[in-house]
């Protein structure tokens, strides 16, 4: 995770399009800015922070979903839950899971564990719309290849 | 068997948390209900579950914006029902 820059996943570990599934790796970083400011002394991961790991994680199934020829932007965060503090150090497992696939729209479940134990959950709206033109797919594909997106998977025929 | 439009309106009432016997056949989502765009994502969830079809909203946002048709057609209660009706009936063919 490099917090400052919103990479919030790290490695994708499987990304399953017949279950609808995907579960990522996330490592909290030792240091960070963000620690100074929250908390002073009491270093603890930003719950919306948390969030938005879970709506990354939903995003690049969606993605791998639509083959790159949509794109998910967050709509909606319901039952967000943050059940207990999340700490610099901590290796985090992000699961998603689609719920719901509407027109222009997408529904997902998602999760944080820590040890096998759920530190956070929320229920995740998209709304689904074109992919974006110019180098937003080369960028998008570049992140890819850094958190281990399987490209062959959703490759064209 | 309940109504496709009663269906249809405690879905509503529910969702965006409007009173029951304010929902028409004749309301207009949008403009009479006040329900907007994120708000009607709970609705289109809500009644693909219900009705086990597809809303086709990017095909009806799209017509609405090209001018090929006007929110009416597809946003007062009534003529949404009956779209829903034919999605139904074509998903039984």
């Amino acid at each position: 995770m490099r917090l400052e820059y919103f990479q919030l996943i790290d490695r994708i570990i499987d990304l399953n399009l017949n279950d609808l599934t995907i579960r990522v790796e996330a490592n909290v970083p030792t240091e960070s800015t963000i620690f100074e400011g929250h908390f002073p002394g009491r270093p603890l991961m930003p719950g919306v922070l948390l969030i938005e790991s879970m709506a990354q994680a939903s995003g690049w199934l969606i993605i791998g979903r639509m083959r790159f020829e949509k794109m998910p932007f967050l709509a909606a965060v319901k039952e967000a839950k943050l059940r207990t503090f999340v700490t610099p150090g901590q290796a985090l497992t992000i699961s998603a899971r689609i719920v719901h696939e509407g027109s222009g729209f997408a529904m997902t479940e998602a999760s944080v564990a820590v040890d096998g134990k759920t530190v956070s959950n929320a229920d995740i709206t998209f709304r689904v719309v074109d992919f974006p033109k110019g180098d937003f797919l080369d960028n998008m594909h570049a992140v890819a290849r850094r958190i281990a997106f399987p490209l062959e998977a959703v490759a064209h025929d | 068997m309940p109504s496709t439009f009663d269906t249809v309106a405690n879905i509503i009432a529910e969702t965006c948390d409007i009173q029951r016997d304010t929902i028409q056949p004749d309301s207009h989502a949008i403009d009479d209900l006040g329900i907007d765009s994120l708000d009607f994502l709970d609705i289109a969830f809500a009644i693909d579950k219900a009705f086990g079809i597809k809303l086709p909203l990017e095909q009806w946002t799209q017509e609405v914006n090209d001018g090929k048709a006007t929110t009416e057609q597809y946003f007062v209660l009534k003529n949404l029902c009956s779209r829903i009706d034919d999605l139904v009936a074509a998903k039984g063919k």
